[in-house]
């Protein structure tokens, strides 16, 4: 295995803002309005602010699962982005998530990533989200990511039609 | 309780914002239900091939998991959510989608679905997801 595709390898200041600048281009990102705060190396923390518009619940205004399993998903790729030296496209190949209590109405979710393990072609990361302390978690996540999942498909590839 | 099932429905998924948030509709043929997620800019995930995002599918998916939950429990209430185990299988094109749901079993405190999203045809999946819910607990006196 190259050095480059150790865990932790080259994280630098610029890539805060290069995860940033990839989270601004992210329609769903910011349409929940997912904030990036720290980038170490494998490592990755955001923040997801409560909005009334993303509740689950109506009875209790705890925040709806599917916002938590967005933003889980956002958090594990810039862990594994933040585990390469190189920036990367990322593809969720799974995602496991158990729901261990309802956020707190009106209180902000955090969370953190780490990508444990990468190889040439598949990384894998564990995440939990929480709004004080990750020993207290409202949900947490295992994944399996592609790396490089763009496999040589150009932009818009998307646009055409599927072939039968 | 005494509303059809197709109005119980759509005013059970209209009350959450999160459904509004990401435009999800219901049709319900029979007891058979499928959530509709039109396409939308704002659930774009990649905006290079365009594709949508992995947690908008996932969300669509845990949806109709506990959309179909409450038909079957002739509720309006949803279950909780446990776990989910989501697979990817092809990227999700900037499309309408489709899921549906199949309940595998429903016991006296935990339900165990089984959901299938589309978009162009029905054999071919966009992505698969099993989840574990809690059910409400029965209001009813027995």
């Amino acid at each position: 295995m190259s050095e480059q595709n150790q865990p932790g390898y080259g994280v630098g200041a610029e890539s805060l803002e290069r995860v940033r600048s990839m989270l601004a281009f992210t329609p769903q990102a910011r349409a929940l309005g997912i904030e990036l705060i720290r980038l170490e190396p494998a490592r990755c923390w955001g923040r997801a602010p409560y909005k009334p518009e993303l509740i689950g619940d109506p009875d209790t205004g705890v925040i709806a699962g599917g916002v938590l399993t967005t933003f889980l998903d956002q958090i594990s790729g810039g862990a594994v982005f933040a585990a390469m030296n190189i920036p990367v496209v990322t593809a969720t190949i799974d995602l496991r998530i158990d729901y261990m209590r309802p956020a707190t109405p009106g209180q902000d979710i955090l969370a953190e990533a780490h990508c444990y393990k990468i190889g040439r072609s598949v990384a894998f990361v564990r995440a939990v989200a929480y709004e004080q302390s990750p020993d207290d978690p409202i949900a947490h996540a295992v994944g399996a990511f592609m790396i490089n999942s763009d496999g040589g498909r150009k932009p818009g590839a998307n646009l055409k039609e599927p072939r039968p | 309780m005494s509303a059809p099932p197709k109005a119980r429905l759509t005013h059970a998924l209209a009350r959450v914002p999160y459904a509004q948030f990401l435009g999800v509709r219901a049709e319900l043929h029979g007891d058979e239900l499928t959530l509709v997620l039109p396409y939308a800019e704002h659930l774009i995930g990649n905006p290079m091939l365009p594709a949508l995002h992995g947690g908008v599918v996932g969300a669509l998916m845990e949806l109709t998991a506990l959309t179909q939950l409450a038909v079957a429990a002739r509720s309006e209430k949803f279950p909780k959510t446990i776990d989910i185990g989501v697979d990817y299988l092809r990227s999700g094109r900037p499309v309408d989608t489709f899921a549906r749901a199949r309940v595998v079993k429903i016991g006296r405190r935990i339900a165990n679905v089984q959901v299938e999203a589309w978009q162009d045809a029905r054999d071919k999946p966009i992505a698969a997801m099993h989840g574990h819910f809690l059910m409400p607990e029965d209001e009813s006196p027995s």
